[in-house]
């Protein structure tokens, strides 16, 4: 967290701090209930260099969106026990309005078209949670994440 | 021409691999290697609507040519969206 906060605080070694007005972070944890099952631990796959093109994009976004804030995530793999962080994102702005914005837009979009898939193993068995089919050029997808953000 | 085909989540459980290399006609698509994939392992054929693809690490779609060479991953619907775009019908449109 400390790491990505720099990142988003213009903290280059010899380069001034952005002087940003806000910083909102956001941590995603391993949740013990999910639809009525006992969460035991989560495992997370990713397709790890198309997940970093798809951060990539979701930065673009961001940028186009929200030209003064900066974000900054990182996504773990691999298997997580409960209450462990899985997502962190951190957005820094002017203003608070853009950052909070921001840093519910990239989580929105994280789950939309992330290559990242989460098997949740409960009591009494294990299943891969599937939502919506990657597509990163859809649209109603990119809107449907952003008036999430905006609301 | 010789491709390899990456599977994730899912679709690696049910064809029992997460790497396969396979000879594919000349002019194919990714909707070809999907097809041979799925002639291959039946249980993965009901994702045919919901699956996605990637060509060598950048996203792409059904109808992306390949090369000899090239890397495909095929990707099953992620974690995002559950609420009413989970399990949509077939024929739902997206409002």
């Amino acid at each position: 967290m400390a790491e990505l906060i720099r990142l988003v605080s213009g903290g280059e070694p010899g380069e001034p701090p952005a002087g940003h007005g806000a910083i909102v972070t956001f941590i995603g944890t391993v949740r013990g209930e999910n639809q009525g099952r006992k969460v035991v631990r989560l495992e997370y796959e990713a397709y790890e260099p198309l997940a970093l093109r798809a951060f990539a994009v979701i930065a673009d976004e961001v940028r186009n969106r929200w030209p003064s804030a900066r974000v900054a995530f990182h996504h773990r793999t691999g298997s997580l026990a409960l209450g462990e962080a899985s997502v962190i994102i951190v957005a820094a702005s002017p203003h608070r309005a853009e950052a909070f914005s921001a840093c519910r837009y990239v989580i929105e979009r994280v789950k939309q078209i992330a290559p990242v898939w989460k098997r949740e193993f409960f009591e009494g068995g294990d299943v891969w949670i599937e939502g919506a089919s990657v597509d990163a050029s859809d649209e109603a997808s990119r809107e449907e994440a952003y008036r999430r953000a905006c609301e | 021409m010789r491709i390899t085909i990456r599977l994730f989540g899912r679709l690696h459980d049910l064809a029992g691999a997460t790497e396969l290399v396979r000879e594919l006609p000349g002019a194919a698509t990714v909707s070809t290697a999907w097809t041979v994939l799925a002639e291959e392992f039946p249980a993965i054929a009901p994702y045919a609507r919901s699956v996605s693809a990637a060509v060598n690490a950048d996203f792409g779609k059904m109808t992306t040519p390949l090369a000899d060479g090239d890397e495909v991953a095929f990707l099953p619907p992620v974690s995002g969206g559950q609420g009413p775009r989970m399990h949509r019908p077939e024929h739902a449109h997206d409002r």
